[in-house]
């Protein structure tokens, strides 16, 4: 049997048989973002402590007397898990340095969503990635605050309806666009930033790994589906996941050391349309508002894909 | 036991935490703060002490950053002051609900607004009831030596509590006065090395920092409550250690000059050394007034003030933040509160001074003892007085 040619049977055999956010969470159905913590931990593996911003996955995964972590985790409040990761991670060195602990590479990964990552958690993070802590920071964005009902965020797209952005008569949901935050990250010279979505399995790990062994920062932006607060079907998450991705409303893609590069690139994207038509939050949006949105998603597109063209590495800009 | 050098109380105090070998300082110089985040980092500079000195971005990283320290295990230090404090202050509840016992110093400063950044006590007031073990400080050798305790107190097995040790903004922080140094060895057969009860590792997996439903919030809370009340045990025996090892007496509540007073002032922090020489000068006139000086602000001693104020007519607490619309001082509310059981009280009174670095002279304690004289015979005058307001 060709490996090569059998690799999506291989490739599952590969994974981490280990659970470390096991079974017995509380999550809705369907929810992407306890499967990309799944995912997450398989590809870290034991030697991570976990940094969790208050959240949907804080609040399923540790009702007191139990949990949901067979890693340590630490939770502490809303907007800081880039600044406890610090704490952490600083702690861990210190006494690692003064023979306290085991002498070995126990790496700090901090998680936030999207309301604790692109908004209140924004400054903690930029301060972390500036002082160049060893840590990875994961956003697992499912583009509103859907812990407390589904708010409109930093990262809630154009268009969608929420509760504090909702569509009326006079309004089409969100008036606003998405900031771009693997820009925002990469522009503290961070040599590791990717996008990623748990719809892409492998492709998340790999990167997971790849980020695990950067010495300094590194940052994943990863796509979650919430069926909840997008009014989707709990069994079309990774369908929408993929969508998000093939549509280009989502690509996936690497910044390192400088250099941009596509993780997957279609030979045509599909229409937003597709994507868009499955979720109750864009139910609302008339054609011309799907026209807007499509010309914004080929403009954001192709200002990447140029990025990616023309953009060069740390190391070849130092030999030019 | 050295001899006695003069320096700034800030630098004393980083001088001292650098000695109690914290594992990591997160700090913010701003907001505002004193000289003793910024000789931290000149000792970490140099080489002096084996620490991670994180400059965070804002206060609230600090405490964060501690957080995240302590819960690893280390050994934590941060210091700010008023503004500073609030900034932390979503953090603040959480660290002691957490059991880190983190050891914060606090420069006292008044809140905004109008800004102002002297000394008050109105940031601390604020997080009265974070659950944090507090303390005050009334001069340069007390800060020194109480940098000490706190740690040793904070990281008892019985105690695992966040601490934090006021010393008055300016009045003291940027004050150069003689204090008694300890050396290392002294410190270290003090302080015993840190020993986490849990710590965040992959060798002893744990859950720091759960949700708790309303179902078993009560409980969270009572537990809270009674460790701190129960830290009282420790911290006097930590007192009384000191006091056998380097004959400084450390209490709850301390007189000074008690005995037959019918007026007694009630302060807390550095002001109280001036009610001293106030007190000195009002006995030499021959009136019967004496001082307590409140150390130990949290847990609160209600059995040493009961015991402290008998026999006196009159007690005037001297408070240096305001309760806006309220009772009075927070520390008048809290002595007034411990004595309402008692047969024989003395009237309380209650003069707030010394607002945002207004200067509380000698003078300002006499008016007050002669007030107080006054209103043992006439009874009281109003709920509470701000005091030496222009105009009024």
């Amino acid at each position: 049997m060709n490996i090569v040619e059998n690799f999506d049977l291989y490739a599952p055999r590969l994974v981490d048989k280990e659970e470390h956010f096991s079974a017995g969470h509380r999550a809705c159905q369907g929810c992407g973002e306890a499967l990309a913590i799944r995912l997450m931990c398989k590809a870290l593996g034991k030697d991570t402590v976990i940094v969790n911003a208050t959240g949907c996955m804080e609040v399923i995964s540790t009702m007191y007397p139990t949990t949901a972590w067979n890693l340590p985790w630490i939770h502490v409040a809303f907007p800081n898990s880039a600044s406890v990761g610090a704490g952490v991670e600083a702690g861990l060195k210190v006494l690692r340095r003064k023979g306290k602990i085991a002498d070995r590479d126990v790496k700090t990964v901090c998680i936030g969503g999207d309301g604790g990552t692109f908004d209140i958690g924004l400054q903690a993070i930029s301060g972390a990635m500036e002082r160049g802590h060893d840590l990875l920071y994961v956003c697992l964005d499912n583009e509103a605050y859907m812990n407390t009902g589904i708010q409109r965020s930093g990262a809630t797209p154009f268009g969608a309806s929420t509760t504090t952005a909702p569509a009326g008569a006079a309004s089409s949901g969100k008036s606003e666009w998405k900031k771009n935050l693997a820009a925002i990250i990469a522009a503290h010279n961070v040599p590791y930033v990717a996008t990623a979505c748990h719809s892409y399995p492998f492709d998340f790990m790999n990167k997971v790994k790849k980020a695990r062994k950067v010495k300094g920062p590194s940052f994943i932006h990863c796509m979650t589906v919430c069926p909840t607060g997008w009014r989707t079907a709990s069994e079309e998450t990774i369908k929408l996941g993929r969508l998000a991705v093939e549509t280009g409303v989502f690509p996936l893609y690497e910044i390192e050391n400088g250099k941009y590069k596509m993780s997957l690139k279609p030979d045509k994207l599909r229409s937003v349309e597709d994507y868009l038509k499955l979720q109750g939050r864009f139910r609302h949006l008339t054609p011309a508002d799907i026209e807007i949105i499509q010309k914004r998603v080929i403009l954001e597109y192709n200002k990447l894909l140029d990025k990616a063209e023309n953009l060069h590495s740390w190391s070849e800009l130092e030999e030019k | 036991m050295s001899e006695r050098v003069g320096m700034e109380i800030a630098l004393a105090a980083a001088e001292t935490v650098a000695l109690c070998r914290p594992d990591v300082v997160a700090a913010y110089p701003i907001t505002p703060n004193t000289h003793i985040p910024e000789h931290l980092s000149d000792i970490v500079a140099d080489g002096r002490l084996d620490a991670d000195f994180i400059c965070v971005e804002s206060e609230h990283s600090a405490l964060s950053a501690c957080c995240g320290a302590s819960g690893a295990g280390a050994r934590a230090f941060t210091a700010t002051s008023s503004q500073g404090l609030l900034y932390m202050a979503e953090v603040v509840p959480i660290v002691s609900a957490m059991r880190l016992p983190v050891v914060m110093i606090i420069g006292n400063r008044a809140l905004s607004g109008p800004i102002n950044i002297w000394n008050d006590h109105s940031d601390i007031m604020s997080q009265r009831d974070a659950g944090w073990i507090s303390m005050f400080a009334a001069n340069g050798q007390e800060v020194v030596d109480m940098t000490v305790q706190s740690f040793k107190i904070a990281e008892h097995r019985d105690v695992m509590l966040p601490v934090n040790l006021n010393l008055d903004g300016f009045q003291l922080t940027h004050v150069v006065e003689p204090m008694m140094f300890l050396n290392q060895e002294e410190v270290d057969a003090f302080l015993p090395e840190y020993k986490p009860y849990a710590a965040l590792h992959p060798d002893n997996i744990v859950s720091m920092g759960t949700l708790a439903l309303p179902e078993i919030f009560n409980e969270v809370m009572k537990a809270k409550d009674e460790v701190l009340k129960g830290s009282k045990k420790v911290i006097l025996e930590v007192w009384k250690e000191w006091e056998e090892k380097f004959g400084r007496s450390y209490k709850p509540v301390e007189s000074y000059r008690t005995e037959d007073a019918e007026v007694l002032f009630l302060a807390i922090g550095s002001m109280a050394e001036t009610a001293e020489v106030a007190v000195d000068e009002l006995r030499d006139k021959g009136m019967r007034i004496g001082l307590l000086k409140l150390r130990l602000w949290r847990p609160f001693p209600f059995e040493e003030i009961r015991n402290a104020v008998k026999g006196a007519k009159v007690v005037a607490v001297l408070d240096r933040a305001v309760s806006f619309g309220g009772p009075g001082g927070p520390v008048f509310s809290e002595v007034r509160s411990a004595l309402y059981d008692e047969k024989d009280r003395p009237m309380v009174i209650n003069e707030i001074i010394g607002l945002g670095g207004r200067d509380v002279p000698v003078g300002d304690f006499v008016k007050i003892a002669e007030k107080a004289t006054r209103v043992a015979k006439t009874g009281p005058e109003e709920e509470y007085e701000i005091f030496g307001v222009r105009g009024s």
